[in-house]
């Protein structure tokens, strides 16, 4: 029962983010914009899920500034470790968000950033392993709206 | 024809007796803003290496040693060092000063022009917000403790009379919202009891740190009305009045806010 | 640009050989993302910081490409070992010629 509330009022969230993302957006990336973003990033490598986690508060409070962190597994060893990590927004604009180059000195494969997000979506981190495999996690955001904005 | 605008008489006289009927919220429910945000916004106003409006804040430092104008004065040459000196300040404005009803930023806009013998910023010049958070910040955690020098009452009053005037063509009093509903959501986004106890404040909103005269604009067109001009006096008795509301609770700047 | 940006730094001053550190750097930047109007519907051209580098003793330890998807007043954390006493440089390179530094030591015993 509870579900069922939750998920009415999620799609009229989804209303609402939508109406203002006509005022401010000039186009919206589809997800075909962002797998080809990860594509361009994994090349002919097949990617995997697994291995990365992205947390992201399940709903914010304003998608300007939204708090995200990327764990993967890895031991960070001089012959194991992560490369990269490439942070996709499904619906922003463009889709890229932030990439990030680490070694094995950085000891943890672990990283925060704040970005900004359009409005409610999927948003995908993808690990690029020493050995040349690719690891994607994903999270899924709600984005609210702030009640009066500066111009209507 | 005859009775519709008969309907519209009575549809606005009954808005015309509904308006002062909201009650003050008690003193021990009143919450700060902080109250409503979720914990991960809470959290980065409370890390100063986190909150973006650290950066107003090390500007404002900077500012109040500089010498600026024909006085070739700073701040810190008439008034010292602002932890000692500036403490407490920011809690008792707005107040009468000079025979005018002013708030932090236009008195340190007085200070500039008078004193310092430098040309007026605009309203919301990010030097101007970078002062006054930092001056803001030297209150930080004291007590709100409203002037109570002679004449502030009259402005207290017209502040709390267009509180409570229903504005725009939504018709909305701020007492409807901030007094009535507060704790309710809107776009998903509960409804705060409008403290003015964090300005000046980076709004993610925004982007950017902003005065309280901002934050009450867009209250204003939020309503659908046309808000008041930056500085005009029935804002700085808003803003008098808001302090008052919220006397006693502590100072938050600089402050977060989505 | 008249003054340097300002930066904020976060490396704890002393660790043990071989500690992962955390590490926090926030440069202050409105990241014109491209897609914002005046109030009179100009759109204000974008205007980002795109490169972020960390080197410890020289060396690289971290590097972060920035896209206009990143928050005003970009922060990053991350993670490096402390291997030995010395600095942390940060830099941060971004359009139209913007570049901000900081730097930071640290004691490893």
């Amino acid at each position: 029962m509870k579900t069922h509330i939750n998920q009415k009022r999620r799609s009229m969230l989804l209303g609402a983010a939508s109406l203002s993302l006509l005022h401010r957006l000039p186009a919206q990336a589809t997800p075909l914009d962002a797998a080809t973003a990860m594509r361009a990033i994994s090349g002919t490598t097949r990617t995997q899920a697994g291995r990365v986690r992205l947390d992201i508060p399940p709903l914010v409070e304003n998608g300007n500034l939204v708090v995200m962190r990327v764990s993967v597994q890895s031991p960070m060893t001089e012959s194991d470790y992560v490369k990269a990590v490439h942070v996709i927004a499904e619906a922003n604009p463009l889709p890229n968000v932030f990439s990030a180059y680490l070694g094995p000195r950085a000891g943890r494969a672990e990283m925060t950033f704040r970005a900004r997000l359009a409005t409610t979506q999927r948003v995908w981190a993808l690990a690029q392993m020493s050995d040349g495999s690719v690891w994607t996690g994903y999270a899924d955001v709600l984005v609210t709206l702030a009640a009066c904005t500066e111009s209507p | 024809m005859l009775r519709f605008s008969l309907q519209l008489v009575g549809v606005a006289a009954l808005s015309v007796f509904s308006v002062c009927v909201q009650a003050d919220i008690p003193l021990a429910d009143r919450r700060s803003g902080e109250h409503f945000m979720r914990a991960e916004t809470r959290a980065m106003q409370n890390d100063p290496t986190a909150n973006p409006a650290t950066f107003a804040l090390l500007e404002g430092e900077a500012l109040w040693q500089k010498k600026i104008g024909s006085a070739d004065k700073s701040c810190f040459a008439c008034h010292g060092q602002a932890e000692k000196n500036m403490r407490g300040v920011a809690a008792r404005f707005p107040t009468l000063s000079q025979g005018r009803l002013m708030n932090l930023e236009q008195r340190i806009q007085a200070c500039r022009v008078e004193q310092q013998r430098a040309s007026p910023w605009p309203y919301e010049h990010r030097e101007l917000l970078a002062l006054a958070t930092y001056v803001g910040t030297q209150s930080k955690g004291l007590p709100i403790t409203p002037s109570n020098v002679e004449g502030m009452q009259a402005h207290r009053d017209a502040g709390r009379a267009l509180f409570q005037q229903r504005l725009g063509q939504l018709n909305l009093s701020c007492a409807q919202c901030h007094d009535a509903r507060w704790g309710a959501q809107l776009s998903g986004n509960p409804i705060p009891q409008a403290h003015p106890t964090a300005y000046p404040l980076y709004r993610l909103e925004w982007q950017a740190v902003g005065s309280l005269q901002r934050r009450l604009r867009n209250c204003m067109t939020g309503v659908r009305a046309e808000p008041f001009a930056f500085g005009e006096p029935g804002l700085v008795q808003l803003e008098s009045f808001l302090m008052w509301r919220a006397r006693g609770m502590p100072i938050e700047t600089p402050g977060l806010r989505p | 640009m008249t003054e340097p940006a300002r930066t904020i730094v976060n490396v704890p001053a002393q660790a043990k050989r071989g500690e992962v550190i955390e590490i926090r750097a926030v440069v202050q930047h409105a990241m014109e993302s491209g897609y914002r109007r005046t109030e009179l519907g100009e759109l204000i051209p974008r205007d980002i910081v795109r490169i972020f580098r960390c080197t410890y003793n020289n060396v690289e330890v971290f590097r972060a490409e920035f896209h206009p998807a990143m928050a005003a007043n970009p922060l990053v954390s991350f993670t490096t070992r402390a291997t030995e006493s010395g600095t942390l440089v940060f830099e941060w390179r971004g359009d139209h010629g913007f570049s901000a530094q900081a730097s930071a030591s640290i004691r490893v015993s």
